[in-house]
């Protein structure tokens, strides 16, 4: 059977076939072609791209690869900047969720290929890109316009390897306040002023469990006091100046009285009841902020944007934020320069621009991500900045006090998998299948010792 | 001479011009399958880190030898099987059943047809966040229509069998309609002789479908079995979406953690190459021991019949 359409008039060839011959080998050729074309463009795409902005005006095209919303753009930054260097394209490329945005950074700084020419590193991820990625990333210490008194110190040293090379530089930091909602606190008799409600718990997170037995013996129906236990885990845990990790590099997670610290105050939140029973950033939670389900919330600067988000007109006016019991740090973000670049020295520069002081406070005002330089606390656009969502809180001033009393945090390679084991194994079966405090705990230290085994 | 020439042209055209033309295929499965393939064997004889994967570390069997006593793995097998037969035997049941009911003479029966592969056409990515709305536990819909009937809320993704069961809905959903049209374009190759003689003996409807269709369906039913245990045992999109939050423990209690997703865990999130690659090479052994069963049982079926 394969051969008869090929045996069809090989004795005396017509013309006829001949053509359809021609026409099936262009066919191939061209479906043959295509696919290697589109090789070729990949490749062409992976190797840094861009020399010329394709449009023939030889413009030079930087390519931003982030994570997320990450807001650089959206805060208008990128058409300031090519305004003011007309002779500079910039171009974002961004993958939804960091746990998929990372695993691809490593192997395309493995392979040195495939990568823009500033890539993003979330906080997390910073410790064991600056340990194990360094020889591929460019020292923007010495960029040109990077100063490093501008920066917060912890920022700046998280950023910096063993020998002293800086590989990325600091956008945002999240100092946490508590967002709390002032309907419901009104209902179940506690004060709405977010001065009285800072004071409420100042000092200590014992004071805030206090303040949820209040809450929830006057609670509104269908309500509680906070959305999560493990949320409330990783404000305390942020709070500590070593957390999973000690100075020389060894993980202390186990014996850390910090971590074991946060550990308690959040299996006691789910013990007394307090808490929603949620999982943060799944659907459920989403659903819960925009139908108040839960009175309070750890508050970095973006999760104001965040619930700016899911609740838009409908939550407007009924959350405000008070200041934490201690400051604290959840989240924030790097920018690098891998090596492989091809504009390696346009794109440091571009780093160094949109990392300073003036930079970052529009990227505060515009997008509510908190600066990491110190010498835009000061700034009008920080300093005075309120937030009319939630009801003209200071949030500038609030976040500000909160970031200078941050601790100089130690941060370790497997910080992320370590703090996600604890929060999603382990403090999850505590708070949503009611395990005892002491097998969470073991659930959580048996996932991670497995995960950190090589 | 030149006729001579072109002639030998044709027999080489004769010779190798299929090859040619089945050539692409073989090229890019060198290229995207059969190399990661072995890759991935030389991997899990290694420890590599996705941090510097060109350095790798060579430890024999210790990759596999581990997974012995790796309680993740055990767990994750025993979800995988568990999700497998929750999800395959209740789809080919049901999509059998469709596919009966679809070979009747019916009115719009293009529609119906075209309507239960819809399903499959959807990707797993809406599909999931819908079901993980339905299977909400504070406001999900389930639980809503529980709640009418008395039945109080059932927390689906924390426990393990309802988890399993919510994830394997899922499954099942999307693929009943393919599987319902492969056994209805085999019904109808039947031949209606069958039927007719059949009801002459005086057989019922019942009878027709267990006595006839399902005999004739066996090679079908044996296909869609191997298929569908495929796809059970390479279990991934499902319930990792099935917990967006948190990355793919599979829940709390890595209730639902298949083995595809703790090769994920195992590789992007933890970061250690050479584990994932021996996970992945086991769940290949793991499948041809099953492809090994599917072609016994198919033998001895055969023989019988």
């Amino acid at each position: 059977m394969r051969t008869s359409v090929f045996t069809r008039g090989t004795t005396a060839p017509p013309p006829r076939r001949t053509f359809r011959k021609a026409v099936v080998v262009a066919a191939v050729a061209a479906l043959g072609a295509g696919l290697l074309a589109g090789c070729a463009e990949d490749s062409g795409d992976a190797s840094g791209s861009s020399s010329s902005g394709g449009n023939g005006k030889g413009k030079t095209t930087i390519t931003v690869g982030v994570f997320g919303a990450f807001g650089l753009k959206e805060a208008g930054l990128y058409d300031e900047y090519m305004k003011l260097h007309p002779e500079i394209n910039i171009e974002q490329t961004s993958i939804e969720r960091n746990e998929n945005y990372y695993p691809q950074l490593l192997t395309h700084l493995a392979s040195g290929s495939g990568l823009a020419d500033i890539q993003a590193v979330e906080v997390n991820n910073i410790a064991e890109i600056a340990q194990t990625q360094s020889s591929k990333l460019m020292d923007l210490g010495k960029t040109s316009g990077v100063k490093k008194e501008n920066f917060l110190e912890w920022k700046w040293s998280q950023g910096t390897d063993k020998s002293g090379k800086t590989v990325a530089l600091g956008t945002d930091i999240g100092p946490q306040g508590i967002c709390y909602r002032k309907d419901l606190f009104e209902k179940a008799g506690l004060p709405t002023d977010r001065e009285e409600v800072g004071a409420l718990w100042a000092g200590d997170w014992q004071k805030f469990l206090a303040a949820g037995e209040k809450y929830k013996a006057k609670a509104p129906k269908g309500t509680a006091f906070v959305d999560s236990a493990a949320g409330l885990m990783n404000a305390v845990q942020g709070g500590s100046a070593e957390r999973f990790y000690d100075k020389d590099g060894k993980v202390i997670y186990k014996t850390n009285p910090a971590v074991k610290d946060a550990w308690d105050v959040a299996a006691k939140a789910a013990d007394l009841g307090l808490t929603a029973k949620l999982q943060q950033f799944q659907p459920s939670w989403d659903q819960a902020i925009v139908n108040g389900t839960f009175a309070t919330l750890s508050c970095p600067p973006w999760m104001v944007g965040y619930i700016k988000d899911k609740g838009a007109e409908k939550t407007e006016g009924k959350w405000d934020v008070a200041a934490a019991p201690k400051s604290s740090n959840w989240g924030g973000s790097f920018l690098t320069v891998p090596e492989a670049g091809k504009n390696k020295e346009e794109a440091a520069k571009l780093v160094a621009w949109l990392t300073a002081p003036e930079q970052q406070a529009t990227f505060f005002a515009k997008r509510g991500s908190f600066p990491s330089s110190q010498a835009a606390f000061s700034l009008p656009e920080v300093a005075d900045a309120k937030d009319p969502y939630i009801n003209d809180a200071p949030i500038g001033k609030i976040f500000s006090d909160a970031a200078k009393n941050i601790p100089v945090t130690i941060v370790g390679p497997k910080d992320l998998v370590i703090a996600q084991n604890l929060a999603d194994v382990g403090m999850l079966q505590v708070d949503q299948k009611g395990v005892s405090s002491e097998d969470g705990w073991n659930a959580a230290v048996k996932a991670i010792d497995n995960a950190l085994e090589k | 001479m030149r006729s001579e020439r072109r002639s030998r042209l044709y027999r080489w055209d004769l010779k190798w011009s299929p090859y040619a033309f089945v050539a692409p295929f073989f090229v890019f499965f060198l290229a995207f399958g059969l190399f990661p393939l072995l890759y991935t064997g030389w991997a899990s004889l290694h420890q590599v880190e996705l941090t510097a994967p060109n350095d790798m570390e060579w430890i024999g069997l210790r990759n596999f030898s581990r997974l012995m006593e790796d309680e993740f793995f055990w767990n994750a097998l025993r979800n995988t099987v568990t999700i497998g037969v929750l999800s395959t035997v209740p789809q080919l049941l049901i999509a059998l059943g469709i596919a009966h009911l679809l070979n009747y003479k019916l009115r719009g029966s293009m529609f119906f047809r075209v309507a239960i592969l819809t399903p499959y056409a959807t990707s797993v990515a809406a599909a999931t966040l819908v079901f993980v709305m339905l299977f909400g536990r504070d406001i999900g819909m389930i639980n809503w229509a529980l709640g009418q009937v008395g039945v109080g809320p059932v927390d689906w993704e924390n426990g393990e069998w309802t988890s399993q069961l919510a994830v394997s809905t899922i499954v099942v959903w999307r693929w009943t309609g393919y599987n319902a049209l492969i056994y209805l374009a085999a019904m109808q190759a039947i031949p209606n002789d069958l039927y007719e003689s059949a009801a002459l003996d005086g057989a019922t409807r019942w009878q027709q479908f267990v006595h006839v269709t399902v005999p004739s369906l066996r090679p079908t039913i044996l296909f869609t079995v191997v298929v569908s245990t495929i796809g059970a045992t390479q279990l991934f999109g499902e319930p990792l979406l099935f917990n967006r939050g948190a990355g793919a423990t599979g829940g709390a209690n890595h209730q639902f953690q298949t083995l595809g997703l703790y090769l994920y865990e195992q590789g992007w999130v933890n970061l250690h190459l050479g584990r994932a690659s021996a996970i992945a090479w086991a769940m290949f052994l793991i499948l041809l021991l099953i492809g090994a069963v599917n072609w016994l049982v198919g033998r001895r079926l055969r023989k019988s019949s």
